[in-house]
């Protein structure tokens, strides 16, 4: 029997403003437990709330990149829920007035591009983190870190318009390049930055009706995501075909054991009894507010990735390698402009070449979608630039350049340089190379003898002793002729 | 009307373990409180605009400025118990 | 010299600016007079005597240089225990804050400790501010000062007796429902609720935070004026505080009454005690005989106050107690769990009433209800707003009875809604957000104050200043005081 699957994903995205969302504090990860924290997120009584303004702002620039309208009522709310990590034992959220609905955010899908719907944006502050002396069951006691409590958080729901877990996976990666192009968000799953849960179920193809769906929760990567939600449409297909019920229910993923496993139904329980957070006005986002945070907007990866195509003659898989972060892009046209003498266009060979040394040298280097990382690059874009341009002009073969790369990672120096200093400049000299050949064809009758009885490889054999005798720095199309020459007579 | 449930149920959400002989009498002030509030339900508010508070503000946000974290030791300061560079609860049993 | 315990604020700054007087001297004879008549009062929580010693001494030096820092300089006042001060402990009169100890101070602790007050100490209060008499304090019963064997009045009830009995000479207190105004009235004292966002609540330990406001207590109405212009004032802070310039109220007293239009209410005088109600109308003939024109106003809706606010202030302070669970601060009670340790604690540390509210807002918020009850208050609210809004359109004070009665006997009222309805004249201006003061209009037969209650547009709390020192600079009664010794 085949089944439609029917996925929605909320996402939880970590803020990367300087502040928390209702104080000053630091939002640094990973400092030292309890060390981040004052009396407004430790929910001390007395305390209020007060707006981040760039929270705010983080938060209409991705409703704007996702396409939804920005409510000009927007306003928070307390929800209300008993945890440890929870210092109020409320979180302050956003119910009826959220920042931003209906929206859209465009993935790829085997053959084309698909449009996803986004239901809705909303800020709110993250919890602290809980350490289970031993598993959550099974601990006698737990401790508490506040460090996080307070973390603005941007929680995104899109519709229920995903068809398998590999449109998740497509979903959250294209979700996490927009975050990141923004610059809201670091992306980083592994810390926490970005929390996905999914609600998922199966209906007949051609059902109107959805079915009873389950919620997933703590999918941590990309592959997890898509891991749990492909064991969930296993599991659930099963049960509807041996005649089952799905049970309503929230499901935690087992990463380790890769199945999902049922958390208590008394989850449902849950009353949260949402009210108008008191202690803050609404906002009326609208007017300059909205139009100057539209009109900063930076080119999110699609459209560059869109542009590189044309505007370089890349490959569509190229520029969608070197768009994977807005730094990798920014990298790859700072050394594109830096080959073009005086602003004039450079040409789609030399494009294609920085291409091709970020993808196979760079990218060893340094982690594509790491913004820090490339900004800190031991090999700067004009260094790569000028690297490039060494090989274009003949100073140095494509072979040696490899080398120079490497000493550039290690010494941060540029490329000139490191030719200079260790003469690993091109022999370009036809008399000079002319007696090297000679040298190589009379140390090696046998290659001669295999060239006369028609076996042509024998003279690559030649140009590679001859370049092995120049410790490579021969021009090889030098060689090359030399050779085809030199044996013509013989 | 509330009835015992209602109280048990309510007294769980807000976290308050109380007595048989609280619940009940709980049950009865709670009705009688209600039933006074009752009373407004005699005001027609169909179209009336609900208020949250008085102050006709909007948009108050603040800069996006580090401000000063307390010391460990103050943050814990007043904690019942803490496990060294944490705060401490007793083993969680979801309800 | 007279006592100088007895002194206004403003007489005793006179008295320190000419050498009549020093602040520590004048802190040494209230600290004095707490450790001798605190026993029967029972005002006071915390006495930091420490602390105040130190402010005074640091004032007399100020003084000596000719350079006080303003109107209050050593000036010894009291705060109601639900303002945060640091260092110091802050209860709210409740088990479960009994341990806890701020590490900030209330901003308007900040202000007037800049202005350079005295503290005296951290005075008693019903139990996180819900309550018109502070029976329900865990720790004390507070006497009134007229009547050891009545109440004060609350919630406010340990600062208001502070400056009835001349504990302190002034005190702040916080108004929710008519927390300083009632117990003004009751202690025959000025008790003042400024408009909601006038005065910033950061460190006020939040009881119904849409509510909330936190005033003066006063012997006269001057001093009342000087507290209010010191702790006044837009806060980043509290995003609730509103951006409105603060006038010099003192400056403005003495502009008397002509040409104001008083509105005088129209209310139902059903249970109300007659010497009240007599008390009150000879006082709008002290108004009329001042040069005010009178007529009369009716709030439709006010009738449905007491109801609204008896939704919202719970909903909410079930919210803001939340936080009391026995995780990061306060009482903790031994439980087999999690679950089972907070509701424990939170049945050891909340009081009978603080309980009763946190159930009442709970259900009120909680699944299916919200519309019915919370949605249904605020609406009502609205309508309350624009009752006062279409009444300013023709007066610019409304004057009416502070409370329905005076001070009752410890033990009275044990039904909790008989409680309730002595809040029916205070809480319209809450939920309105419009500033009201309670000022003394005279004496129950059985020789008990009573407060005349004014409210003012909003932000115009200078007009409801003015009247209430025209009116009191027109009478004698606050040269009546109740004696303690």
């Amino acid at each position: 029997m085949t089944w439609e699957v029917v996925i929605g994903l909320e996402v939880h995205a970590e803020l990367t403003t300087r502040t928390k969302m209702f104080c000053g504090c630091p939002t640094t990860f990973g400092a030292s437990p309890n060390t981040q924290t004052c009396p407004i997120c430790l929910g001390m009584p007395g305390t209020l709330p007060v707006i981040n303004r760039r929270a705010i702002e983080f938060g209409v620039r991705t409703a704007l990149a996702f396409n939804c309208r920005i409510n000009t009522a927007c306003r928070f709310a307390r929800k209300h829920y008993y945890y440890p990590d929870m210092p109020k034992n409320f979180q302050i959220s956003q119910y009826e007035e959220p920042l931003a609905e209906d929206g859209w955010l465009e993935i790829d899908v085997q053959g084309g591009t698909k449009r996803i719907g986004i239901q809705r944006l909303h800020m709110e502050e993250d919890v602290g983190k809980l350490i289970h002396d031993g598993t959550l069951e099974t601990a006698p006691s737990s401790r508490v870190d506040f460090n996080r409590a307070g973390v603005p958080l941007m929680e995104t729901v899109s519709k229920p318009e995903l068809r398998s877990p590999e449109e998740a996976a497509a979903y959250l990666r294209a979700f996490r390049s927009v975050l990141m192009y923004l610059g809201v968000c670091d992306g980083n799953m592994e810390e926490g930055s970005m929390r996905c849960d999914a609600n998922i179920s199966l209906r007949r193809p051609g059902a109107t009706e959805l079915g009873t769906k389950v919620e997933i929760k703590n999918l941590n990567s990309f592959r997890n995501a898509q891991r749990a939600l492909e064991f969930e449409v296993k599991r659930q297909a099963q049960a509807l075909e041996a005649g089952e019920k799905i049970v309503q229910e929230t499901r935690l993923f087992d990463a380790d054991k890769g199945y999902t496993r049922s958390m208590r139904s008394k989850e449902y329980a849950h009353d949260y009894r949402y009210f108008p957070e008191p202690d803050l006005v609404p906002l009326k986002l609208e007017g300059a507010f909205v139009d100057g945070i539209r009109a900063a907007l930076p080119e999110l990866a699609r459209a560059q990735q869109q542009r590189f195509v044309a505007q370089y003659g890349l490959p569509a898989y190229d520029a969608g390698i070197l768009t994977q972060s807005r730094a990798l892009a920014g990298y790859y046209e700072a050394a594109v402009s830096a080959l073009a003498p005086g602003g004039s266009t450079a040409s789609p060979a030399s494009a294609k070449a920085v291409a091709n040394w970020i993808m196979s040298e760079l990218l060893r280097v340094v982690p594509g979608d790491d913004e820090r990382a490339i900004a800190e690059s031991p090999v700067p874009p004009a260094h790569l630039a000028g690297l490039i341009a060494l090989i274009d002009d003949g100073t140095i073969s494509g072979k040696i350049a490899k080398d120079v790369f490497e000493k550039m990672v290690r010494s941060r120096e540029d490329a000139r340089t490191i030719v200079q200093r260790e003469g690993l400049t091109q022999v370009a000299d036809t008399g000079a190379i002319a007696a090297i050949v000679d040298q190589v064809i009379a140390a090696n009758p046998k290659a001669i003898a295999d060239f006369k009885a028609g076996k042509t490889a024998a003279a690559k054999s030649l140009v590679g002793q001859v370049m092995k005798a120049t410790q490579g720095k021969a021009n090889p199309a030098i060689v090359n002729t030399l050779i085809e020459e030199k044996l013509a007579k013989v | 009307m509330i009835e015992r449930k209602d109280v048990e149920h309510v007294a769980r959400l807000a976290r308050l373990a109380l007595s048989a002989a609280e619940i009940e009498k709980m049950r009865e002030q709670l009705n009688g409180i209600l039933a006074y509030i009752e009373k407004l339900n005699a005001l027609a508010t169909d179209d009336v605009e609900p208020t949250s508070h008085a102050v006709p503000m909007v948009n108050v946000m603040r800069d996006d400025a580090p401000g000063p974290c307390l010391p460990r030791d103050e943050a814990l300061a007043n904690a019942p118990d803490r496990a060294g560079e944490f705060f401490r609860v007793p083993r969680i049993i979801e309800d | 010299m007279t006592d100088p315990t007895r002194l206004t604020a403003h007489e005793l700054t006179d008295a320190f600016r000419s050498g009549a007087a020093t602040p520590s001297a004048v802190t040494e004879a209230y600290l004095g007079r707490i450790a001798k008549l605190d026993g029967k009062v029972r005002a006071y929580l915390t006495v930091t005597d420490g602390r105040a010693r130190a402010a005074a001494a640091a004032s007399d030096a100020r003084y000596r240089a000719g350079k006080p820092l303003g109107p209050l300089d050593g000036v010894p006042i009291s705060y109601k225990d639900v303002l945060s001060t640091r260092g110091v402990k802050t209860t709210c009169g409740s088990r479960i804050l009994e341990s806890w100890v701020p590490p900030f101070d209330a901003t308007v602790v900040t202000r007037l400790a800049a202005a350079g007050v005295v503290p005296l100490g951290k005075s008693n209060m019903d139990e996180f501010a819900m309550g018109s008499s502070t029976e329900h304090s865990a720790f004390q019963l507070t006497a009134n000062p007229w009547d050891l064997a009545r109440v004060p009045g609350g919630s406010s009830g340990g600062p208001a007796a502070a400056v009835a009995g001349d504990l302190a000479a002034i005190s702040l207190g916080t108004d929710t429902g008519g927390s300083i105004r009632q117990p003004g009235a009751f202690c025959g004292i000025v008790g003042m609720k400024p408009t909601y966002g006038r005065v910033s609540r950061y460190g006020l330990v939040a009881f119904a935070s849409s509510l909330d406001q936190i005033g003066p207590f006063a012997k006269d109405v001057r001093d009342a004026a000087l507290v209010l212009r010191a702790i006044a004032g837009v806060d980043p802070a509290d995003a609730t505080s509103v951006d409105v310039p603060v006038p010099d109220y003192a400056a403005s007293l003495g502009e008397g009454m002509r040409g104001l239009r008083v509105g005088v209410l129209e209310y139902d005088t059903a249970g109300m005690d007659p010497d009240v109600q007599r008390a009150v109308t000879a006082a709008i003939d002290v108004l009329k005989g001042l040069g005010a024109t009178t007529q009369a106003v009716t709030l439709p809706t006010a009738d449905h106050g007491l109801a609204a606010y008896y939704i919202i202030a719970p909903a909410e302070a079930s919210s803001n107690l939340a936080r009391y669970d026995g995780v990061k601060y306060g009482l903790r009670a031994l439980g087999k769990d999690l679950i089972d340790m907070e509701s424990r604690t939170r049945a050891a540390g909340f009081g009978a009433e603080v309980k009763r509210r946190i159930m009442l807002g709970t259900y009120a918020l909680s699944s299916g209800y919200y519309d019915a009850y919370y949605g249904k208050a605020q609406k009502v609210r609205t309508l309350i707003r624009r009752d006062f809004d279409a009444a300013f359109e023709h007066v610019d004070v409304i004057v009416g009875p502070t409370t329905p009665g005076v001070a009752f006997k410890h033990g009275e009222k044990e039904d909790p809604l008989a409680m309730y309805l002595n809040d029916v004249f205070t809480v319209p201006a809450n939920l309105s957000g419009n500033p009201g003061i309670s000022v003394p209009c005279g004496f129950s037969t059985s020789g008990l104050p009573i407060g005349l209650h004014l409210v003012g547009r909003a932000f115009d709390e200078a007009t409801i200043l003015r009247v209430a020192y025209a009116y009191e600079q027109a009478t004698t009664w606050r040269t009546r005081r109740p004696e303690l010794a």
